[in-house]
């Protein structure tokens, strides 16, 4: 088994007193999605940032393979008007790169027309196609992506994912992406984590293809690139977020953990081998 | 020409010269009332300088340095708000100078002359600290143009992509310290803050890049020394207010005539 990219080991961190991480571990391996979903405020934001190093954690290992290139995009750009940047110059933002990669990158996310665009006034999805870009330009190992679906409609939230895909499969990159959306996911996932300060299931996503309501809800096109993720938890979290009921951890009711399954980061390998119970549990394992 | 009038026309061009791009970075990061706090804490290096009997400028630089490092410690705690921080050192600074001035014995310390500055009083030395110190802070923002440049833009994609952005935060503190420490001289500590912002802020209207926008502010700027000096040699007016008179005047007509050259951009882009 390859080293993972990075590696977080039983994180876990609160904010005055209130835990946001609570024994978290997840691993994201070269070449793998994840998609990361859980409820507004569930701290989806701040495992990513624990994992990439922008936030500090109380307790709990992340290792990051020595020289890992991230390419981040964050949920939002926030450039204020009093910043003049044009696309082209903000494709430099951190390293430099030459105009015609710049010019290659945007059309790679189809975005060519706003090379000379102020950021400021692009769109949100050019602004996200834009970020991308600019991330791409660093031949990242890693792709972060915080919600990019954010403000997007289906049909362009499928655009956006074969897009990812693409991407995935030109650069060899692993992804690592944020959704608001609990149910509708990338259809090409190679894992979907659920996360609510824990991680509360992961598994497989079914591709929504399979469901022909939904086909018809979505259109042919959109259905291929969006799968839907179902949901097995044991337990239930009350409207602050804590967990009441269920596996909290009582083992007695039928509901068992595989003694295989070390910590949450094996979970999608084991919920591959259980095909037929596509989502495995694995709240705090 | 005088001599006295040529050394206040090279000190102003130089100082609009390194005000400009610093003055950029203060408009894009919202540090205009942090620049003021650091041009009030010079006063007490006024009397810094002549209670322990070092040079004046000397005692400025090294005030504006101290209370640089103390609002980057300061900042580091979120239950106040950086404002009341600000406010508080910028206003309790003004006034400890105040006082130790009073008890400075046996000289009369022109407070004018810091508050508004005195230009037309530079001499050969404040040139040489202008050219090199000035010139240092000016070639040390350009080796960290880029990075800061990306912390501006947003701290996270700067610090995943392997910038410092703690350090490069507190060095950018400490080199706008020295820069208004050598500028109080000329312009004072009330009106540092306006040869900062406003040529910036004019330079805004008529760039498409940041780096456009750091050389227009400093054209801008030499534009205001030279148009300031020029009041002030017809009309006998001080010096230091008319450069930051004409500085106003040309964010008044740039703002004016930006439209036509938006449209002028537009049709031929």
């Amino acid at each position: 088994m390859t080293v993972p990219l990075i590696e977080g080991r039983d994180l876990s961190l609160s904010f005055g007193g209130e835990a946001v991480l609570d024994n978290v571990s997840l691993a994201i391996s070269a070449g793998e999605i994840i998609t990361l979903i859980g409820p507004n405020g569930a701290g989806k934001s701040t495992l990513v940032k624990a994992l990439l190093g922008l936030q500090t954690v109380d307790r709990g290992v992340v290792t990051r393979k020595p020289g890992l290139r991230v390419g981040y995009v964050p949920q939002k750009l926030a450039i204020d008007k009093v910043l003049p940047m044009t696309v082209k110059r903000f494709l430099n933002l951190t390293h430099h790169a030459s105009l015609p990669a710049r010019i290659e990158a945007l059309h790679h996310v189809g975005a060519s027309h706003v090379l000379n665009s102020q950021i400021s006034e692009l769109s949100g999805g050019e602004t996200q196609r834009v970020m991308l870009a600019r991330a791409l330009l660093r031949q990242p190992d890693l792709l972060v992506l915080d919600e990019p679906t954010q403000g997007v409609d289906v049909v362009g939230q499928a655009d956006l994912y074969r897009l990812i895909d693409t991407i995935r499969r030109a650069q060899g990159c692993a992804v690592l992406m944020i959704s608001h959306d609990l149910h509708l996911v990338m259809a090409k996932t190679d894992k979907v984590v659920c996360f609510n300060r824990h991680v509360c299931c992961s598994g497989l996503p079914e591709t929504v293809r399979q469901h022909p309501e939904y086909r018809s809800l979505f259109g042919y096109q959109a259905a291929d690139a969006i799968g839907i993720y179902h949901h097995e938890h044991d337990h239930k979290h009350d409207l602050s977020g804590h967990v009441v009921g269920g596996c909290g951890h009582d083992h007695g009711s039928g509901h068992n953990h595989d003694p295989f399954a070390p910590s949450a980061s094996g979970a999608g390998i084991e919920a591959k081998q259980h095909s037929d119970m596509r989502v495995k549990d694995v709240s705090r394992g | 020409m005088d001599s006295f009038l040529i050394r206040a026309v090279a000190g102003g061009v130089l100082l609009a010269l390194v005000c400009g791009p610093f003055g950029t970075f203060i408009v894009w990061r919202r540090m205009a009332f942090f620049g003021d706090t650091l041009a009030h804490a010079a006063l007490l290096g006024v009397a810094v300088g002549l209670l322990f009997g070092i040079d004046v400028r000397l005692g400025m630089i090294i005030t504006c340095l101290m209370a640089a490092l103390l609002l980057a410690l300061g900042q580091r705690q979120s239950k106040l708000g950086s404002d009341t921080v600000l406010g508080m050192l910028a206003h309790s600074t003004l006034a400890l100078g105040m006082v130790a001035l009073a008890f400075v014995q046996g000289v009369a310390v022109d407070i004018m002359a810091y508050l508004f500055g005195d230009i037309l009083a530079i001499n050969t030395t404040d040139l040489w600290l202008l050219g090199l110190g000035g010139g240092a802070a000016v070639a040390a923002l350009v080796w960290m143009w880029r990075p800061l440049l990306a912390l501006t833009v947003s701290p996270e994609i700067a610090a995943v992509e392997g910038v410092r952005v703690e350090w490069l935060r507190v060095i950018f503190m400490l080199l706008m310290a020295l820069v208004i420490g050598i500028a109080i001289k000329i312009v004072g500590v009330l009106l540092i803050t306006a040869l900062l912002i406003v040529p910036a802020a004019s330079a805004r209207f008529f760039s498409r890049t940041p780096e456009q926008m750091a050389i227009g502010a400093a054209l801008f700027g030499v534009a205001a020394v030279l148009a300031g000096i020029t009041l002030s040699w017809h009309v006998d007016s001080p010096a230091g207010p008319s450069i930051v008179i004409s500085a106003a005047g040309l964010f008044l007509i740039s703002s004016a005539i930006a439209p036509v050259f938006r449209r002028l951009a537009r049709i031929s882009g």
